[in-house]
């Protein structure tokens, strides 16, 4: 029996857990001796206020959608990828392989032989932990938190040795000028809309957008899709149905890290047009409470990663105005998994009650 | 090739250094597992720690109640945690990973606006620090040690030396074994982690032993981050956990949920890490030059293994990571 | 002369979980030093009513006496208390940890387990002797038998100076051999004066060893009796009950070729328990073959190895076709292609994914259909949304809307789901597990019509059901099944509920 409407349940509780999580963000930066309201207009003012701040944005937010992206396909399936970090790292360093090694001619080119290089190197990065989950039962947290803490070394090693460029910094070389993909400016104003060439959104934002699609349309419209979300459902129902749980932890696991090394050409081949060692800066993390707060589905995670855009891009400016530092953004998106996540039966049971005692009302 | 360099005095006594935070957050994590509670959060809560408890011995002076402050701090996200997970049957994971940011994020900024330094504490000096005790006799300067015999060696170095929190860890692996194996509260911890119905229906309230576990966990973790930043360094820095929590989460694992075997998965590890910082050591010992991210992966990689099985089974209590309800 | 106060006595009991009332104003007297038996199949309430005297349930309504004291029991705590230990069906022991340890949980004398644990060894050993229970005090419990795991239960109860013990389907899990110990540990501790209460569904056990018995049937007491006074026949009409027999229209079978063979069918499940043991039978065209049985006596398993999902070994062919019974080559999916459609018993946790919208429940197993395709990429939801209503339309499902998720189906429309998408699916074989639990009246009159339908279009057709009203009026050839074995096969014209209810407790039969 349904104990409470649908819209209750897919934007009410949502809503509620957000407000407490931005309830206690408030109290936080009010006992740092700041005006909550105050640090809020600066936040959106610095996302949102003129176009080379709301191209940072874009950037951050194309990271998360992607990120986003590679946690919910995993937990459509009941896998939680908490990998995404390392995933990314080492999609990356696919990337750079990528565009280092093979003198791709055009950017386009680039583009596909990196994208696919990228998501190719993710996802064989999520592929261990995904077989020692199917085969072997060993869990899949715990496994790809190992692996996070195993792509950061590797990492390390290789940009201070083998693809090491010249100098102190542990970075490879820079991509040649050829493969470096069109920013935002670029785009907008090949369709006539001027825009500011200062920031880093590039053209990794059309295909985290073509992500999304992608996403949306394997999860609800194909026979896998339909297959990952029953196996995620239930396990006994998807046996009996003769879906086989090795295929589906394998596969759903393969396209999340391919979506989580996919962030790479953002990052890597948009931004920096390099690989430099803290490239992904937390973005697989940030990636959960994506996830998590759009509710698994790629409209909720578009939203959400905007979301977590503004905020990151407005933390900057909170501490170059407050000096807030922009660990800020962490607290936030620590009360947003907090809320909609690990609580959300606090929130979730008394709404129930609520909705039973007055449909019980209404019935007598 | 010297293979006794792998047993130079000054690695083992970083071994010792480095090897107690991870003693201390493996056994807090020993605590909450067997009790049932996966606990991802241990990262977090020596982090928080970590912070109060030098920002408090800075400001009081007192390092004492420095780690008070730390282990409260700690204890209060593992009462989160405890919520999250027992009372609102949360997923602990994702719980777990929350904490771990909250930890991450609150620390800076409060350090931030406490301080001012961005997002570090001020260095601790005098009674604002765990104090190294030096044993009667013991030599302290670099030069004399260099030069002293083997004996006195090991002596000066890796026993005399240390701060308190390490010479109380001699104790506490014995303590815990005892607790768990030897009382009344930890034959009924191991069973709420094995099966809270039994416990439920022999009369013990589930609800209460593992909140009485993660409490447990929050005093030891606050220990390891109080430590870190008190002891083992002058202050804090942002993320200066830096990992030591899923080590530790690792050598958990690696240790079947055991305290013996804590104790030398985490020495292990300990050991990796202190040799890490001297990879002239390690070249000396095995010929050739070892990059020392190979050090840096090595517990994950070891863990995995453990995980995948191949190293014996690595059984996890049975209820853990469930919520338990009550049925029938 | 006074008579002594009942040990427990429970006084017009109630309690409902939503809309369904588990027990109907119970009252029982149980005498000091008896064994009491409640008798009953599944889901009548006896394992409530055993809860609410253990703590784990609050009664809505009803008191609670003990040795003629009007007790309270909130908690556990409360019911050990007041000198009641329970055997749960499914044991709650620490299966790491030794027996004395299992012993002691909860009951230690203080925080140092030593003198706890030296002190219960002692009186272990006394109890032991005094009882027959023998147990080696240090084995560790998943490395003794369940038998032995029992004891450790018993010995428990006892260790806390239980007075009264209250036992749930003790033997479910037990070999005979076993059993008849237990049978002789329980007369040992009627001797000593303690008070039992045997839970069971089998009639034999409570002819063998109970004082008094008290019959439920759907949450209400329908007769406390002496053991003595009565007989299994007796005690067998008044479990099942003489409601109407619901009757189905159906003509003679006529029966063609042998559709599905299997032989010597054995099925061992991943603890390592034998199931099923050398099954065989045979179903022909146009056929509907009943398996009667309490829950639990390897029916699920026979279908889960039918229906893809379950390894086993022996032979089963389809129209003269063996199938793969190893799981190597074979799953749910290549079973439907082989035109094997399956009902499970469960629908909540197999037939349907409960947050599946009515239409993705339709195309479920069958999502790989052509039919369904749009293209080597996408599914046709459209065309399955129009075969959904279509379904929903001829089966009469209500609400008629393929958009709502089956998590909000009444039960008997949740069922109607199942069971349009495999009878329209028009299979050679139909295996259909518990076609009518929890599903209204309305609603099992017709799906016995579809059942029986399906028959008359020469399909052959697997019934298995725990309602003997359903084997009677829908089988044309009735086999029963026991512990795993089939017991004996009757035409429903030739037997009657009285026999088929022996045979399902075990007590005669061709193989025993």
């Amino acid at each position: 029996m349904q104990k409470m409407p649908n819209w209750a349940d897919v934007v009410l509780v949502p809503v509620l857990s957000l407000v407490l999580a931005a309830i206690i963000s408030a109290i936080v930066i009010l006992a740092i001796g700041h005006n909550p309201i105050d640090a809020l207009g600066i936040m959106v003012k610095g996302a949102l206020g003129n176009s080379a701040n709301v191209s940072y944005t874009l950037y951050y937010a194309t990271n998360f959608i992607f990120t986003g992206l590679a946690v919910a396909v995993a937990y459509h399936a009941r896998m939680f990828n908490i990998g995404g970090e390392g995933q990314a790292y080492i999609g990356g360093l696919g990337a750079a392989l990528a565009c280092l090694y093979i003198p791709w001619p055009h950017w386009t080119l680039a583009l596909i032989g990196g994208g696919v290089a990228a998501a190719v190197f993710g996802a064989a990065w999520a592929a261990i932990p995904a077989y020692l989950q199917a085969k072997r039962g060993s869990h899949i947290v715990i496994t790809t938190i190992m692996f996070n803490y195993m792509a950061y070394p590797l990492l390390n090693f290789l940009l201070n040795g083998p693809i090491k460029a010249g100098g102190m910094e542990p970075a490879t070389p820079s991509f040649a000028e050829t493969m470096h993909l069109p920013n935002l400016s670029a785009i907008l104003g090949a369709v006539g809309i001027s825009f500011s060439d200062r920031g880093p959104a590039n053209f990794a934002l059309i295909i985290a957008l073509l992500a999304c699609v992608f996403v949306w349309a394997l999860i609800w419209k194909t026979k896998l899709g339909y297959e990952t979300r029953a196996f995620g459902q239930s396990e006994t129902a998807a046996k009996y149905a003769g879906i086989k749980p090795t295929k589906i932890i394998m596969i759903s696991m393969l396209i999340s890290g391919g979506l989580a090394g996919m962030m790479a050409i953002n990052n890597v081949m948009g931004e920096a047009e390099r690989l430099v060692l803290n490239a992904v800066e937390g973005a697989g993390f940030i990636g959960i409470a994506v996830a998590l707060m759009g509710r698994n589905h790629p409209v909720g995670i578009l939203i959400a990663a905007i979301l977590f855009g503004i905020l990151y891009q407005g933390g900057a400016e909170l501490s170059a105005e407050l000096r807030i530092p922009r660990e800020m953004v962490t607290v936030i998106q620590a009360l947003v998994i907090l809320f909609t996540g690990a609580l959300d039966n606090m929130v979730r049971m008394p709404i129930e009650k609520l909705f039973v005692a007055f449909g019980r009302k209404g019935a007598n | 090739m010297d293979l006794l360099a792998f047993f130079d005095i000054a690695v083992l006594d970083g071994t010792v250094r480095l090897g107690v935070p991870l003693l201390l957050a493996c056994l807090a994590g020993l605590y909450s597992e067997r009790a049932g509670i996966f606990d991802i959060g241990l990262e977090g809560k020596m982090l928080i720690a970590a912070f109060l408890a030098a920002g408090v011995s800075f400001t009081t002076g007192s390092v004492w109640l420095g780690l008070i402050a730390g282990v409260m701090a700690s204890v209060l996200l593992s009462l989160l945690h405890g919520l999250a997970s027992i009372t609102f049957r949360g997923n602990q994971l994702i719980s777990g990973v929350a904490i771990n940011f909250f930890a991450s994020g609150i620390t800076v900024v409060a350090a931030q606006a406490w301080f001012g330094e961005g997002g570090r504490t001020p260095s601790l000096s005098g009674a604002a620090r765990f104090e190294s005790i030096q044993f009667p006799g013991a030599l302290t300067r670099i030069r004399d040690i260099a030069k002293a015999d083997l004996p006195m060696k090991v002596y000066s170095e890796l026993l005399s030396g240390h701060t308190i929190i390490v010479y109380l860890c001699i104790l506490i692996v014995p303590f815990v074994w005892w607790t768990l194996y030897r009382t009344r509260f930890g034959l009924r911890l191991r069973a709420v982690g094995e099966n809270p119905g039994a416990v439920d229906t022999a009369g013990i309230s589930v609800y209460r032993m593992r909140y009485s576990a993660v409490i447990i966990c929050g005093v030891l973790c606050g220990l390891a981050g109080a430590y870190l930043s008190t002891g083992l360094q002058a202050g804090f820095v942002r993320e200066m956990t830096a990992g030591r929590g899923y080590i530790a989460l690792a050598a958990l694992i690696f240790a079947k949920w055991r305290p013996w075997q804590a104790l030398g998965a985490t020495m292990l590890f300990g050991y990796l890490q202190a040799l890490a910082i001297r990879p002239d050591i390690l070249e000396r010992a095995i010929g050739i030059r070892v990059q020392t991210q190979v050090l840096d992966a090595l517990p994950y990689v070891l863990t995995v293994i453990v995980l995948a099985g191949f190293v014996g089974k690595a059984i996890p209590p049975r209820a853990g990571g469930e919520a338990y309800v009550k049925e029938r | 002369m006074t008579t002594p106060a009942p040990a427990i006595e429970l006084v017009g009991i109630s309690k409902a979980f939503g809309p369904v009332q588990a027990n109907k104003d119970i009252s029982i007297r149980v005498m000091p030093g008896t064994i009491h038996g409640i008798i009953g199949e599944n889901g009548a309430g006896k394992s409530t009513l055993m809860s609410i005297l253990y703590g784990f349930y609050k009664a809505d309504a009803g008191e609670v006496f003990i040795n003629g004291q009007k007790t309270e029991i909130p908690d556990s705590q409360a019911a050990i208390a007041a000198g009641i230990g329970m055997v749960f069906q499914h044991f709650k022991l620490v299966e790491n940890f030794t027996v004395l340890e299992n012993v002691i949980l909860g009951v230690e004398d203080g925080f140092l387990l030593r003198p706890s644990l030296n002190k219960a060894r002692k009186e272990l050993k006394q109890l032991s002797e005094e009882y027959e229970l023998h147990v080696d005090p240090d084995a560790i419990i998943e490395e003794i038998g369940v038998g032995m795991q029992q004891r450790v239960e018993i010995l428990k109860a006892l260790y806390r100076q239980a007075d009264i013990l209250i036992l749930d389907e003790p033997t479910g899990v037990l070999t005979p051999a076993e059993a008849d110990q237990l049978f002789r540990i329980l007369g040992r501790l009627r001797e000593e004066g303690k008070t039992i209460i045997l839970i069971t569904h089998k009639l034999r056990e409570i002819m063998e060893i109970t004082d008094t018995v008290s019959v439920m049937r759907r949450g209400e007491m329908t007769a406390t009796v002496k053991t003595a006074e009565t007989d299994p026949a007796q005690l067998a009409e008044l479990m099942v009950g003489r409601k109407v027999l619901l009757q189905v229209d159906k003509v003679p079978a006529k029966p063609g070729n042998v559709i599905l063979d299997v032989q010597s069918l054995n099925v061992t499940d991943a603890q390592g328990v034998h199931r099923v043991k050398d099954v065989s039978f045979n179903i022909r065209a146009g056929e509907i073959l009943g398996i009667a049985g309490v829950a639990g006596n390897g029916q699920s398993e026979l279908l889960e190895v039918l229906g893809g999902y379950e390894k086993g070994t022996g032979i089963i062919t389809v129209n003269g076709q063996s199938i793969d019974l190893t799981g190597r080559h074979s799953d749910g999916q290549s079973r439907r292609k082989r035109g094997i459609a399956h009902v499970p018993e469960d629908r909540q946790r197999e037939g349907l994914v409960m947050n599946f919208s009515a239409w993705e429940n339709t195309a479920f197993g069958y999502h790989t259909d052509p039919r369904y395709q749009k293209n080597a990429f996408f599914m046709d939801q459209a065309a399955i949304k129009a075969d959904t209503a279509e379904k929903m339309e001829r089966f009469d499902v209500r609400p008629p809307n393929p958009l709502l998720a089956a998590k909000n189906f009444s039960g008997g429309n949740q069922q109607k789901i199942v069971v349009a998408r495999e009878i329209e699916r028009n299979p050679d074989v139909l295996l259909i597990g518990q076609p009518t639990r929890g599903v209204d009246i309305g609603a099992i009159e017709f799906i016995h019509k579809q059942i029986v339908a399906l028959r008359d279009q020469g399909k052959a057709i697997l019934l298995v059901s725990v309602e003997l009203d359903e084997i009677m009026s829908l089988s044309d050839r009735i086999a029963v099944m026991f512990d795993g074995r089939i017991m004996g096969e009757r035409l429903p014209q030739d037997t009657n509920v009285q026999e088929l209810g022996l045979l399902m407790a075990g007590v005669q039969g061709d193989a025993a």
